[in-house]
């Protein structure tokens, strides 16, 4: 599935999107959170605090207990800033 | 009715008459435009001289929010049209970054759905703020607990 990064996940991370097969035993986001933490030390600090994360699985918002299931996209990013 | 997510600027008046443009049911046009601050809140009490802001933003699933976002606010009031345009990439301080726009038969309508738009926008449209400072660091701006509270108003 492709993983997307957005602002200072990006940075943490060192990457805007890749492209990841997670093991089986991956079902929700908390899951897939605690298996990219894994990945790389840049991983595991912008996934350190979820309480400052939000995610998306195909462009949709969700929560950690979420069930990941056939999804192509999954993004990580901060609360959103747009507007004035 | 209409949403844009550009780079380029925008044209106020040309914007305006062009959502209202043949429709004569419409007595009455509300608009909002967002600007670039020269002055950031860097969130520890310190204030400092912003000169410019990157807006980063999720393509594909920004267009669909502000796409559902306009659609709760037809749901809601009796609209006759509603636009709402989103600006991304570098912007200096004093640049419009966003406009929002309803048109309705009358006033309350038209003023209630453009106050609900900029709101929910705020806090349900992906993008983030990088503001540049004249030290050439950049600042992620961090979500207000105010522009939460301003959309829960709503629910």
């Amino acid at each position: 599935m492709k993983i997307l990064y957005f602002a200072w996940l990006r940075n943490k991370v060192g990457c805007a999107e890749e492209e990841l097969t997670p093991p089986a035993d991956v079902v929700t986001v908390a899951d897939l959170v605690a298996w990219l933490a894994t990945q790389s030390s840049g991983h595991a600090d912008a996934l350190a605090d979820m309480q400052v994360v939000r995610c998306a699985v195909d462009q949709e918002y969700v929560g950690l207990e979420h069930v990941i299931g056939a999804a192509r996209e999954v993004a990580f990013f901060p609360p959103v800033t747009g507007g004035d | 009715m209409a949403v844009k997510v550009q780079a380029d600027d925008f044209d106020l008046a040309a914007e305006l008459a062009a959502m209202r443009a043949g429709n004569h049911n419409i007595g009455a046009v509300a608009s909002f435009v967002g600007l670039v601050r020269d002055m950031a809140d860097l969130g520890d009490g310190g204030r400092d001289q912003v000169t410019a802001m990157t807006l980063e933003h999720y393509p594909g699933m920004t267009e669909k929010m502000l796409a559902r976002i306009d659609a709760e606010a037809q749901a809601r009031w009796p609209l006759e049209a509603s636009l709402i345009i989103h600006r991304h990439g570098r912007l200096q301080a004093g640049e419009q970054i966003v406009l929002v726009a309803c048109a309705s038969p009358h006033r309350t309508a038209a003023l209630e759905a453009c106050h609900f738009l900029i709101d929910w926008l705020k806090t349900e449209a992906p993008f983030w703020k990088l503001e540049q400072t004249p030290d050439g660091d950049g600042h992620w701006v961090a979500a207000r607990d105010s522009d939460t509270a301003a959309t829960e108003k709503w629910r």
